[in-house]
């Protein structure tokens, strides 16, 4: 039904997996990048990294709320994360990659422009995020900045990253049509 | 009784179905007219509720189930005359009921005392009948009885009466002879038994079979089974469903096997029969002679010695068989176990239990399968013409199919709004005492079905809406008498289906909105400025606004904190829309509607600029593309159209939801003419009309969030998502665009509908009185 | 082959109990929900037992009890009365339309198998 570029699921690589699992506090990021920047994120709330389909566009909503897309029967909406960030709406090609994660009850996607690695990162590893002039970005969704050889990935909390997002605008109202 | 726990889900539903039937019947109890059949049905639902809780050990309901249900025989049986304060007492008991079981289901103990007053009140009445005691419960004069310390008739102790049956006709025999027995030498550590068993001619006519009696004597131990045949008549003469057979038997039992396991086997014919049973011990070494020898006396086992040298003792022509292949009784099998009696069961199943989850997963496969359907359709369109018509033919033989199973399974989950309807006499009863009211409520349509979900889904609107009616919309009846109106009030609660909708209305006579009032507490809150000119239709609206409240003082009946805004947020996130029409003096009239199904619509696919939108079909009137001499401007701010000779605002949808790309000229695309729920008007400006399609609506909101104008959303053919636009919702926001503009009213808003308020509509089922 | 017992109740907890427990025991089992149910499938159906209980809309016990019994092919054949009356007269009632035993309620599944074997075998 979708154009099915979808990658295989970043659980399924083991030389990572045992990684991992050789120190434990360590914990597995899946890193994407974003222009010249590389983000990582908990590959615990990764559920599927999938090559980029149309969206369909919704209505009034700031530009990094691409629209939504058919996730094989459920919806979900995906978010530009470089418009997120400022950068303006990306220019999808097929190329284009789509992280689907599981933020709480909620799945939705996000536009990156590749995936590059998984890292398995120690806590000690991680520094903590510097002060940012919050113009661009807000501290809060930042969880911290891990360098890896001689690129630094900024690690993203992604519950807070589209916090405002699921958040009912509108308490008097709920999703009309409510399928069962 | 493990076994039995896997029924108690099935105990319970059944029981709340049949507290709901019990409740429905005593409410329409009413003193002069009783109907005895609504009361039996009222004595069964307590009856069965009885008897299932008594299988899972529910005693304490078990105990006070019987005593309401003896109540309920004396009603029966006329002996209690229905009044009200028995109608009472007995509503008062189901609600008791309901607790008990509601504590059974949880597996909490019900406080101690909680059906001490229901006791009492019922037991009231068993002595005004003069019946202090009925045949079995206990009079318990002054002191309430808690009744799990109430000795309950029905169990134990009856067994014991039923032995007692049997009892009585072998004690009778004990004075009798002592008869020969089979003998032979009793094997160490076992007891002889000697039965004789000589039926009446008629037993088989009770469905009872003497084989099967001595099969079980067989399966107690060795058994050496004696027919006699000296009463058996000639071939000419004989009737085979007459018994004329008997029989001795000779059982070596182990010592466990006591006596109560020899009478149960005759459990259902002791009074049809003549049995003598007798015992031997093991032996004090007797050789037993051959000839036929008097019971031997020895304990410990007692003997029971047996009447008359009966047929053992001059066994005439002694058919003896033994205990591996007696069949005495075959000559005078049933007749009844044909060729076709086979192991196929019966067609007497009319209906099965399901598993909703297994009924919701046939939904979403359907809802599936409708998707895919269309997206072959939409891969077929592209095929050169011509070509293939057999595939497409086969395609739409697989869309019709789809079609009605679409409707099939819909049907599964179809209820009759009655469940819900019938909870509300209760209500009004209750809310009419409160409130000092009288009131009477007329119920119609009840019959009328909807999905499961949304009938569960109307209790809580509808019974606010009900309340809101007692409590604001109607006088007190000194009022009302001096307006000339009836003492009593009447609100009516109405079901219909209309255009694929489910519309129920709920009418009162009272006294009206009173739109200065609201008007002025609206304006007092913020909600409306002031100054601001608002229609009758909107002031009336109003009351749906969050925090509106209408009484001047917080009521106790309706003013909860909750108001009508609750109830519309509610009948919205089904989909559903509410409006009021009032008529000052004349009354209220609430009217929601809501989709018949949660689950698939009827829409059309609609493009604008490159995206595509469902409308429902539904809200549908027409779609046309209109002449520039039909468009006219107002205000500069937004177009009106003349169609079908009204006016009707055109709201442009790529303005609305800022899409690029799309035709801004409606002489150059298409106005899709829309009707809400209350019947105002629309013109949407759109692209293109794509053609019908029956969408499965999917949430927005279960991974994201509700949208202005959005419904829900669904899965196109090609797999893309479309969105379902809410049509009374894109009209809010059209109005808020023009208000920005300085101007609250959307003034080509199309015909307000007629606030005066029309006789309560009796379209399907019968009207139900309910006299307060 | 198995034999079959039609349980005839208006209470589906206790039709699903009795189902359930002699199934359990090797019977088949058929259902009827009143006295009327029960003639309209025993014409079509032969049963080897029915379990009737006694208060039940439409028709009740008894009377299904008559009915059966005034048929030919169902003189003999093995009714079982289903009942929480206490009275004795309940009893009487039903052994004088044609009863062949009685069940009380509340039963425990050991006690209905050994009533059912009892007269069915």
């Amino acid at each position: 039904m979708s154009s099915s570029t979808a990658i295989a699921p970043v659980g399924s690589r083991t030389d990572l997996q045992s990684a991992g699992a050789a120190n434990g506090s360590e914990e597995q990021y899946v890193t994407f990048t974003v222009g010249s920047e590389e983000y990582g994120v908990n590959i615990l709330a990764v559920r599927e990294i999938r090559g980029w389909t149309p969206e369909s566009r919704l209505p009034n909503l700031p530009d990094y709320v691409r629209g939504v897309i058919n996730l094989r029967g459920i919806i979900i909406p995906i978010f530009d994360l470089r418009a997120r960030f400022g950068g303006g709406l990306t220019q999808v090609t097929k190329r284009h990659v789509v992280v689907v994660m599981q933020v709480g009850e909620r799945t939705r996607g996000i536009l990156v422009d590749a995936i590059s690695d998984i890292l398995a990162i120690g806590h000690d590893a991680i520094k903590p995020p510097p002060d940012v002039d919050s113009g661009l970005i807000d501290a809060e969704y930042l969880s911290g900045l891990y360098t890896a050889e001689n690129r630094m990935v900024t690690l993203l909390n992604v519950g807070k990253l589209f916090a405002g997002e699921h958040v009912d605008q509108d308490p008097a109202a709920r999703t009309a049509l409510e399928p069962t | 009784m493990d076994d039995l726990s896997r029924f108690k889900q099935t105990y319970f539903d059944e029981s709340a179905e049949l507290l709901a039937v019990a409740e429905a019947g005593l409410l329409r109890l009413a003193p002069g007219e009783v109907d005895m059949d609504e009361v039996n049905a009222i004595f069964r639902a307590v009856h069965s509720i009885k008897g299932g809780g008594g299988a899972f050990g529910f005693n304490d309901l078990v105990a006070f189930a019987h005593e309401f249900e003896t109540v309920m025989d004396g009603v029966r049986n006329a002996e209690i005359p229905v009044t009200t304060e028995l109608v009472d007492t007995l509503i008062r008991a189901n609600d008791v009921l309901a607790r008990l079981l509601a504590h059974a289901a949880d597996e909490t103990d019900a406080p101690a005392g909680t059906t001490d007053e229901s006791v009492a009140a019922l037991r009231l009445f068993l002595d005004k009948a003069g019946e202090p005691a009925t045949d079995e419960a206990p009079a318990a004069p002054s002191p309430v009885v808690s009744p799990a310390a109430t000795l309950y008739p029905d169990d134990e102790d009856d067994e014991a009466g039923i032995f007692g049956d049997a009892l009585a006709a072998i004690q009778a025999a004990r004075d009798d002879q002592p008869a020969p027995a089979s003998g032979g030498p009793i094997p160490e550590g076992k007891v002889r038994w000697t039965i004789v068993f000589r039926p009446k001619a008629e037993l088989l006519l009770s469905g009872n079979e003497p084989t099967y009696m001595l099969r079980a004597l067989r399966r107690l131990g060795e058994a050496e089974v004696v027919c006699h045949l000296d009463k058996l008549p000639s071939l000419r003469d004989l009737d085979a469903e007459l018994l004329h057979l008997s029989w001795t038997v000779t059982l070596l039992a182990d010592p466990q096997v006591d006596r109560a396991q020899i009478d149960d086997v005759f459990e259902f014919v002791a009074d049809d029969c003549d049995i003598r049973i007798s015992a031997e011990a093991p032996p004090p070494a007797i050789i037993p002679p051959a000839a036929p020898v008097p019971v031997l006396q020895s304990s410990p086992v007692p003997t029971v010695a047996l009447p008359e040298p009966v047929a053992a003792s001059s066994p005439a022509t002694p058919v003896a068989t033994t205990s591996g292949s007696a069949k005495p009784g075959d000559g005078a099998k049933r007749t009844n176990g044909g060729a076709a009696g086979g192991d196929h069961t019966g067609p007497t199943t009319h209906t099965i239990r399901v598993d909703l989850d297994k009924i919701d997963r046939l939904v979403n496969m359907v809802g599936e399968m409708v998707i895919t359907q269309a997206m072959i359709a939409e891969h077929l369109r592209d095929l050169p013409p011509g070509q293939f018509q057999e595939l497409l033919e086969g395609l739409e033989g697989l869309a019709q199919h789809t079609r009605e199973l679409r409707e099939s399974v819909m049907s599964i989950r179809a209820q009759p709004v009655s469940s819900v309807f019938s909870r509300m006499p209760r209500l009004v009863r209750e809310c009419a005492a409160m409130t000092g009211k009288e009131v009477m409520l007329i119920t119609s349509g009840e019959t009328t079905e909807v999905d499961k979900t949304v009938v569960e889904n109307l209790v809580d609107p509808l019974t606010h809406m009900i309340r809101n009616s007692i409590d604001h919309g109607l006088e007190s009846p000194e009022e009302r008498e001096r307006v000339g109106k009836p003492r009593a009030g009447t609100v009516h609660l109405s079901a219909a289906h209309r255009s694929g909708r489910i519309v129920i209305e709920v009418t009162d006579d009272g006294r009206g909105i009173n739109r200065a009032k609201v008007l002025s507490k609206a304006i007092e809150k913020g909600l409306v400025q002031p100054g601001a000119s608002l229609s009758d239709e909107e002031i009336d609206n109003l009351i749906f606004l969050p925090g509106f409240s209408t009484a001047d003082q917080v009521s106790n009946l309706s003013g909860r904190g909750v108001g009508m805004d609750v109830v519309r947020r509610n009948i919205s996130s089904l989909g559903g829309r509410i409006g009021v029409y009032s008529t000052p003096g004349e009354g209220s009239r609430f009217v929601l509607s809501l989709p018949l199904t949660l689950a698939v619509l009827d829409g059309m696919v609609i493009s604008v600029g490159e995206e595509r939108f469902v409308l429902p079909l539904t809200n549908i009137v027409e779609s046309l593309r209109p002449k520039p001499a039909d468009l006219h401007g107002l205000v500069n701010k937004c177009d009106v159209m003349m169609a079908r000779g009204e006016y009707v605002r055109l709201v442009h949808l790529h303005r609305l939801f800022g899409i690029p790309k799309a035709i801004d000229d409606a002489t150059k695309g298409l106005v899709v003419l829309v009707e809400t729920e209350d019947g105002s008007r629309l013109g949407l400006v759109v692209d293109e009309v794509l053609g019908q399609q029956q969408v499965v609506i999917k949430s927005l909101e279960a991974n994201f969030r509700r949208l202005d104008g959005v419904a829900a959303a669904t899965i196109l053919g090609d797999g893309r998502v479309a969105l379902i636009l809410d049509v009374a919702g894109l009209r809010e926001m059209s109005r808020h665009g023009a208000a920005t503009g300085g101007n609250t009213q959307g003034a080509g808003n199309s015909t307000p509908p007629s606030p005066s308020l029309p006789a309560p509509t009796d379209r399907t089922g019968q009207r139900q009185r309910q006299t307060v | 082959m198995k034999k079959k017992v039609m349980t005839v109740d208006d209470s589906r907890t206790m039709r699903d109990m009795v189902s359930f427990t002699l199934r359990g025991a090797g019977y088949d089992v058929v259902e009827a929900a009143d006295g009327q149910q029960a003639m309209s499938a025993i014409a079509t159906t032969t049963v080897d037992l029915v379990i009737t209980d006694l208060n039940m809309p439409v028709m009740d016990g008894l009377t299904l009890i008559r009915k059966l019994r005034a048929i030919p092919a169902h003189r003999t054949l093995p009714i079982l009365m289903l009942t929480t009356e206490a009275d004795e007269s309940k009893k009487s009632e039903g052994r004088a339309a044609g009863a062949t035993g009685w069940i009380v309620k509340p039963f425990n599944p050991d006690k209905l198998v050994s009533v059912v074997q009892k007269v069915c075998g």
